[in-house]
């Protein structure tokens, strides 16, 4: 803990900090926290005024409606499972990338992004056409909690990676030298001096994999059929309430997510620094 | 014999980097491996390490066969020319990592690490990360770090390279007073060879993937084995067929025995000390002697004044025997 706490000052010595903004700047920063506040701030403080505005016990009912219940619980135990499988994943695609020379390392760096690049409906069209009914693999996933899970793993696969890889280019391979020249074995020297430096980057890949997970809707629509307590998430749910009219219900339900999502990024970020100071 | 080194080879594809090194360092020694950039010296390091495999030959430290030992197993401290610090661990905490390792007490890890950061004058910044201290700071960590698992050897490849000039003669100065008080048998690489002169009981210049000389920095500055060595160690001039240092030619404004006739082209002064350039009557090459300002004040060398040279008394100096060389470097030094 000292060691934090010596750390800290030096980052933020308020006394060197120029409060006295120059007119470009001051422009800048007025730019900036406009167009935060019209994307950001104000959309989200609707969201919550909405959520609200039927008071608490309407809130409190639409969230725990049985249907809407279970599609919070699948969200969010699929997003976080695939989160934590891109945290293992991601970060061994990143070092193969970063570590290793073989043939065909070009098409797999290529391929690596199509997740980012396809449409996700285009994605919801490929995955059922491998695991929907009449499945050339013979996997049958469709109309099943499983292909939640799938098709989060398809489209947040590249979070992990592209956070990593930079970090990974970066990280001086003279230190890893030096923990082996003190007896370090290949394993700790992951643990207690890669992983450290890594961290920060593997914590913000799966927040915004976790974040991507929970809103997914494109991808997963055609493949999962929507079937209540077996394969419905909360996207769906969401865009039925409005169907139905019922907006209150909607942004309650997602005032929920936003609220799990904000909690996600603040537990990854303590992590994240716990694993980055201890080595 | 701490280190011993027998038909080492290395090649990078093409590249030759090695070339059957052979080399015995006795116990206790600081040991300076000299030479010009890419000529092998910091893989033959690495190679002692363990952190890079030779081709052929093998490595025997303290008495155990090391050749297939990998880096982990051989007990060396190895410092790097840019620190290499765990950045997210404190002062104490890089210095403690060896111990830390081989899972000793804490007490005891405790205690070396304050002992050894007393030692490197770093007590007072125990607690401080890394990107808090200064390069050289930073160094004498590293240093600790090493010397905390008590290497057997001490391998340190440009150890003050990234450091500016003051800061790493105060360093080489303190390098030479630590292994004094430590005498661990510890080997540096450098391309400087003040440096080397000065702190290494030996020095191995190495050129071109071969050992071209062993020995003390006195033998080597007076006795070079070739014009390579004469030539890295000091600067270098040519008078009369002979390679020679500047500082070893005598001016005289006056003909005597055996000297040669030439006439000053230039007369530069750094310092407290005169460069002068002559052009010596019958060869190509201009000569370079070098002398102190109120020498040359005296025998009023200017730019046209007529001089005669010798060689002095005992002077170093190999036959000029590598027609290849270009005069212009015999002046540029």
């Amino acid at each position: 803990m000292t060691v934090a706490l010596e750390g800290r000052p030096a980052r933020s010595r308020p006394s060197l900090v120029n409060h006295d903004l120059t007119t470009a700047s001051g422009i800048g920063l007025g730019v900036s926290m406009l167009w935060f506040s019209l994307l950001v701030l104000i959309p989200l403080t609707a969201v919550m005024v909405t959520a609200s505005s039927g008071g608490w016990g309407e809130f409190w009912r639409s969230i725990t409606n049985e249907q809407t219940a279970a599609a919070i619980r699948l969200t969010v135990t699929a997003a976080a499972a695939v989160t934590l499988a891109n945290i293992v994943t991601g970060t061994a695609i990143a070092w193969v990338l970063v570590r290793d020379r073989f043939p065909g390392k070009g098409l797999l760096e290529l391929v690596i992004d199509i997740p980012f690049a396809l449409p996700t409906i285009v994605a919801g069209l490929v995955l059922v056409s491998l695991y929907g009914n009449d499945s050339p693999l013979g996997l049958h996933l469709a109309n099943t909690e499983w292909s939640i899970y799938l098709a989060f793993l398809f489209v947040t696969l590249p979070f992990v990676v592209r956070m990593v890889q930079p970090v990974l280019e970066e990280l001086d391979l003279e230190v890893e030298e030096a923990a082996a020249s003190l007896g370090a074995s290949r394993a700790t020297i992951f643990r207690r001096v890669v992983l450290p430096s890594l961290a920060p980057a593997i914590a913000a890949g799966a927040a915004l994999s976790f974040a991507r997970a929970v809103g997914e809707y494109g991808s997963l629509v055609l493949l999962s059929g929507n079937l209540p307590f077996e394969s419905e998430v909360t996207s769906v749910r969401i865009l039925s309430a409005i169907e139905n009219d019922n907006r209150a219900a909607a942004t309650s339900i997602a005032a929920v997510l936003l609220v799990i999502s904000l909690l996600v990024i603040v537990a990854l970020d303590v992590l994240q620094r716990r694993v980055a100071r201890r080595g | 014999m701490s280190i011993d080194v027998s038909g080492v080879n290395k090649r990078y594809g093409d590249f030759v980097a090695l070339q059957d090194i052979n080399l015995t360092l006795p116990t206790g020694q600081l040991t300076a491996l000299l030479g010009p950039s890419g000529g092998g010296k910091t893989t033959l390091l690495r190679i002692i390490a363990g952190l890079e495999t030779a081709d052929s030959g093998s490595v025997v430290i303290e008495g155990v066969e090391a050749t297939r030992l990998p880096v982990q197993k051989r007990n060396v401290g190895f410092v790097f020319q840019h620190y290499a610090a765990f950045k997210h661990l404190s002062v104490a905490r890089n210095v403690a990592f060896g111990l830390e390792i081989r899972k000793k007490p804490k007490a005891e890890i405790r205690a070396k690490v304050d002992e050894l950061l007393q030692l490197v004058h770093l007590d007072a910044f125990a607690d401080r990360l890394p990107s808090q201290l200064s390069g050289g700071q930073r160094q004498r960590m590293a240093l600790a770090r090493a010397l905390a698992i008590e290497p057997s050897v001490l391998l340190l490849d440009e150890p003050f390279g990234a450091l500016d000039a003051k800061v790493r003669k105060e360093l080489r100065d303190w390098l030479r007073r630590l292994h004094d008080e430590v005498h661990v048998t510890t080997v540096f690489v450098t391309h400087d060879q003040e440096e080397a002169l000065e702190v290494a009981d030996e020095i191995v210049v190495v050129n071109e993937g071969r050992v071209e000389q062993v020995g003390s920095p006195d033998q080597l500055y007076d006795e070079p084995a070739n014009d390579f060595v004469m030539g890295f160690l000091g600067e270098v001039t040519t008078l009369g067929g002979v390679r020679l240092r500047p500082h070893d030619v005598e001016v005289a404004t006056v003909p005597g025995s055996g000297s040669l006739p030439g006439t000053v082209t230039r007369a530069l002064r750094v310092g407290f000390e005169v460069r002068v350039t002559v052009d010596v009557a019958g060869q190509d090459a201009l000569a370079t002697v070098v002398m102190t300002r109120t020498h040359a004040r005296a025998l009023r060398l200017e730019p046209g004044a007529a001089v005669w040279l010798t060689p002095a008394d005992g002077a170093t100096a190999v036959a000029g025997s590598r027609p290849a060389r270009p005069a212009e470097e015999a002046v540029a030094g």
